[in-house]
């Protein structure tokens, strides 16, 4: 994808883990329970409620700020966005307009040559909506039902200035801003639908699409990578982009366009008159920010000795760089290319999380490794007896136990030793040809090697051994 | 030790649009005291319709922070008053149960819209009552009906579960045949609430007092001017006079912002409640509408028919006020003029401790009499100016116009809620 | 100043429907209220008005919460626990 021509820019709403929702006290832990469970008159809007501020969701807020190194204003408020849906149950949401927490701040990325600085235009409090689920097929017969348990939970939206130039940009930008958050212990990224994406994108010259409704990360990549093509393709044919508002099908990987109601909409905004203005730009200084990822990567290439691409896929998330540091200690070196090359491998195809993983299990897999009792193949294969049992709910094995179940165990230096002798015995034809210049004949016989031995050796040193007794061999002939 | 009041009467002038039948009620300063309750402010348990359609049926599952204190302090709610439809009109002829009439001419209005709060009380249907005054719903009847009635200072007390019309200038207040009255009620709804982020810790524990000697009243040319009818003016001249025997001084003076004021009063008010008025979809509550329609069609058809005209009309002006395109600066604009009165008042009050004119230009119109929209809102002139600055001010009756009572408005300083009610004391016991 | 169109295109936005036969009726009127308030345009724009309060906040504790009967009491369609709503287009 050329980046030349290609602009975005995205607007990422992250429910903040707070206890409490961010005008009254009902509990934001809801995902569990039933419909409409969470409410109170304030949250489902019932006539005469009034909000009140939770001030943990402000200090969450200016926790995020100072970390993307913003300005907070002197003074902020609170606005109402006035809109009819059935699941906004005020008619208005309660959020930031002209007076937001925080603006221009920046985040780094990894960008095409080196570190990109991407601009944070402004970060600001708002509450979600609750939930609404369309039901029904036939016209007439379709409905909507509506769930309230959702609607007052505290999101802050953070606004990016359209410094993006490819999707691939924009995924590293979200993976960044999602570590940080979690880094920064304000928001739980294992929730479902704690991020959501809205992203602006237009190819130059061209007008500007918005496209809604993005929940996955995969899903922004895809998005945006569809829009591009459809955009070419409409310049190509000639036409002009339509500035719109669009929305993302995940399940068929498109966009497609909605003209609704809201997207005209003038959202007549006016301060909210039950809520009072905050000056709070004095509490960023008693804010301490934990290490950030970015710090985090460089203690680890420092402290670790990682190399930097380790360093940054094991800093990209709170939990996994947690776990390294808790495997580290066996052998930071052997722990990071085990973690970050194979284990997330597994992990990603079985649809695990770090969690899954328990420390002490790795721990002992990885000083199996460094202890050289077994080779890296039958590594991976424990690993992957472990990871089983884990899926199947089966009791886990620890390592040491699965080796000797499945007889993984290296075979001995002499054992080995005495094999390739006996296999260049036997071959004698491929030891000729390797001695007359032919390399392939080498292969071959380490192969029989390890068939002798079924596999419980390590290639290398096989490949070593073979070379050093054919050459003796050699010689006493 | 709870005990039981049953209750029954001939309401004869539409004050109630609910009434129980029995209420328990507990010791405490107002114990066994019957209290109307506008319909607009919410009841656990008892219908909150708010003067509408679009709440037939509503039962709030809370009480309002005035009803838990009201409650606690041993009244007994005996009904919930008929009212404007949400609050909006001067006459209580925009509810959508038909309109309350005036005790003292049942061919006359009793104002708005805590019309019935007022009549209920006039009526001697009830004790006291609460009403809601956005930009004069208290004073206005009180004064069309010949009682006491107090808008508070902005913040003293809670709007948690007053269904709201227009935020930032509405309060609760208390209404009653004389000064004590109100005091006695005013001392258990002031103070703070923690649910209600605007609420101050400001309560009130005052005995009216009647010593006014050395108190400066200004008199704004404003207030007795065009629009304002003769005879009430001379009226409530009168009674100023009475004040000033009582040993207060008179001074003329001028309010310049009242010229912007009420535009100002409309473009807020209506601009507040288009917003606060959008909720009422019928699917949490409300009455239950046709689901086989699209959401937008079954939205704006319900509004038509279960919101009366004058509801409509101030959503649409409101809509317009805040609308890009059309007068969406005019919000902010309508703030310049409001702090202009706020800055008046200031002023003034350097001089003065309190503010006297009518509360309203004339005595209670006949049923049907103000038919055009505009000229209805032109008769808020004198009291919405209280409610921009969000000063305290009081009705209190003082004399008769053609057999109807003549309010007058006694304005004060921010929380010298105090200060209003001992001048209004003191007229009462002076005049008797 | 304002025409029947515009009158019109505010109800849409403000989703409250006006009869055909009531249009003349609110366009008059809305035009002649919304004339008065152009005196208001003389004066600059406000910042809006000193609230006399900042920093008003609760702390971030659970409260209890409604039980989903007290929350669907007085909804006219439920179904399962959620609220009924017409379809949005």
């Amino acid at each position: 994808m050329e980046h030349d021509d290609v602009i975005i820019g995205l607007e990422i709403h992250c429910q903040l883990n707070t206890k409490s929702k961010l005008f009254c006290g009902c509990s934001t832990d809801f995902r569990e329970d039933e419909p409409n469970t969470h409410t109170c008159p304030v949250c489902l809007g019932l006539p005469g409620s009034m909000p009140k501020l939770n001030k943990k969701v402000v200090e969450y807020a200016m926790r995020v700020g100072k970390a993307l190194n913003c300005n907070i204003l002197e003074e902020c408020d609170f606005s109402r966005k006035n809109y009819f849906y059935p699941d906004l149950d005020k008619a208005y949401q309660i959020t930031q307009y002209d007076r937001p927490l925080a603006e221009w701040g920046k985040l780094l990325i990894e960008g095409e040559d080196g570190e990109k600085e991407i601009r944070i235009t402004r970060i600001h409090i708002e509450e979600d909506p609750g939930r609404s689920v369309h039901m029904g097929t036939t016209d007439r017969g379709k409905y909507t039902l509506v769930d309230y348990n959702r609607a007052g939970v505290p999101l802050i939206e953070i606004v990016t200035e359209p410094d993006l130039r490819s999707p691939k940009e924009a995924r590293r930008f979200l993976n960044k801003l999602r570590a940080t958050l979690e880094y920064l212990n304000v928001f739980d990224s294992e929730k479902e639908g704690s991020l959501r994406v809205d992203a602006n994108i237009s190819i130059k010259g061209s007008g500007r699409v918005e496209v809604k409704n993005i929940s996955s990360y995969k899903g922004v990549e895809k998005a945006l990578n569809f829009e591009i093509t459809r955009q070419k393709n409409v310049i190509r044919r000639g036409q002009t982009v339509a500035r719109e508002t669009r929305h993302f099908v995940e399940a068929r990987g498109v966009t497609t366009s909605s003209r609704s109601k809201e997207e005209e909409n003038d959202y007549r905004y006016f301060p909210e008159p039950d809520l009072l203005p905050m000056r709070v730009r004095d509490w960023i200084d008693s804010i301490v920010l934990p290490e950030l990822p970015d710090a985090r990567r460089e203690r680890f290439m420092n402290q670790y000795g990682c190399s930097l691409e380790h360093a940054r896929t094991l800093t990209g998330g709170l939990k996994l760089a947690e776990f390294y540091e808790a495997v580290a200690p066996v052998d930071p070196s052997l722990a990071a290319t085990w973690t970050a090359d194979y284990l997330l491998g597994e992990l990603n195809y079985r649809d695990f999380s770090i969690d899954a993983m328990p420390v002490s299990h790795f721990t002992e897999l990885i000083s199996l490794v460094k202890a050289e009792t077994i080779t890296d193949k039958s590594a991976v294969e424990v690993l992957r007896a472990i990871l089983d049992q884990i899926k199947e709910g089966a009791p886990l094995e620890m390592p040491s136990a699965v080796v000797s179940r499945l007889g993984l165990a290296k075979t001995a230096g002499d054992e080995i030793a005495q094999m390739v002798r006996a296999v260049i015995a036997e071959n004698p034809q491929p030891v000729a040809d390797y001695h007359a210049g032919k390399g392939p004949a080498l292969n071959f016989l380490v192969g029989q090697v390890m068939k002798k031995c079924r596999g419980r050796a390590d290639p290398g040193h096989l490949n070593a051994l073979l070379h050093e007794e054919l050459s003796r061999v050699a010689g006493e002939a | 030790m709870a005990k039981t009041l049953k209750y029954s009467c001939t309401d004869s002038i539409n004050a109630f649009i609910t009434t129980v039948s029995e209420t328990l009620y507990e010791d405490g300063p107002l114990s066994g005291v019957t209290i109307g309750v506008k319909d607009n402010i919410s009841t656990k348990g008892i219908e909150t319709t708010c003067g509408s359609h679009i709440l037939k049926g509503y039962i709030p599952p809370y009480d309002a922070h005035v009803i838990t204190l009201l409650k606690a302090s041993g009244a007994a709610i005996v009904g919930k008053t008929n009212m404007d439809e949400f609050g909006m009109g001067t006459t209580t002829e925009n509810s959508s149960y038909g309109p309350t009439l005036n005790p003292h001419d049942t061919g006359r209005v009793p104002g708005g819209s805590s019309g019935g709060s007022a009549a209920a009380v006039a009526a001697k249907l009830c004790d006291m009552s609460i009403g809601s005054d956005t930009g004069g719903s208290i004073r206005c009847p009180a004064a069309f009906c010949g009682i006491v009635g107090l808008k508070p200072t902005y913040s003293r007390v809670s709007r948690f579960g007053l269904v709201a019309y227009a935020n930032s200038l509405e309060q609760i207040g208390p209404m009653a045949p004389d000064v004590m009255g109100v005091s006695r009620l005013f001392s258990v709804l002031a103070g703070y609430d923690s649910r209600d982020s605007t609420s101050v810790d400001r309560p009130y524990t005052h005995t009216p007092d009647p010593s006014i000697d050395g108190l400066r009243i200004g008199l704004p040319s404003e207030f007795f001017g065009e629009g304002v009818d003769p005879t009430v003016a001379e009226r409530v001249k009168e009674a100023v006079g009475v004040l000033e025997s009582a040993g207060a001084t008179a001074v003329p003076c001028t309010m310049p912002s009242m010229s912007h004021a009420l535009a100002a009063y409309y473009v807020i008010c209506t601009s507040e409640a288009s917003s606060n008025l959008a909720r009422f979809d019928g699917i949490r509550y409300g009455p239950g509408g046709d689901l086989r329609k699209s959401w937008h069609e079954e939205f704006s058809d319900r509004r038509k028919e279960l919101f009366g005209k004058e509801v409509r009309r101030r959503i649409i002006l409101g809509t317009f006020s805040l609308a890009a395109g059309y007068y969406g600066r005019y919000y902010h604009k309508a703030q310049t003029a409001r702090q202009m009165v706020r800055d008046d008042f200031t002023r003034l009050f350097q001089d003065v401790d309190l503010i006297a004119g009518p509360t309203m230009p004339t005595i209670a119109f006949k049923l049907a009499e103000k038919s055009d929209p505009l000229q209805m809102y032109l008769s808020d002139i004198l009291t919405v100016p209280a409610n921009l600055a969000g000063v305290p001010a009081i009705s209190v009756p003082c004399g008769k116009v053609d057999g109807m009572p003549v309010g007058l408005q006694l304005i004060g300083r921010h929380f010298e809620d105090e200060k209003v009610i001992d001048a209004a004391f003191a007229y009462e016991q002076e005049a008797n | 100043m304002v025409e029947s169109e515009d009158v019109r295109k505010i109800a849409r936005l403000a989703d409250i429907g006006i009869d055909e036969n009531e249009l003349t009726e609110f366009t008059d009127q809305c035009s002649r209220i919304l004339t008065y308030f152009e005196m208001l345009d003389a004066l600059p724009a406000g910042s809006g008005i000193d609230r006399g309060l900042i920093n008003v906040f609760r702390e971030d504790e659970i409260t209890p919460s409604l039980s989903q009967e007290e929350s669907l009491q007085n909804a006219a369609s439920t179904e399962n626990g959620y609220f009924k709503a017409p379809r949005v287009m």
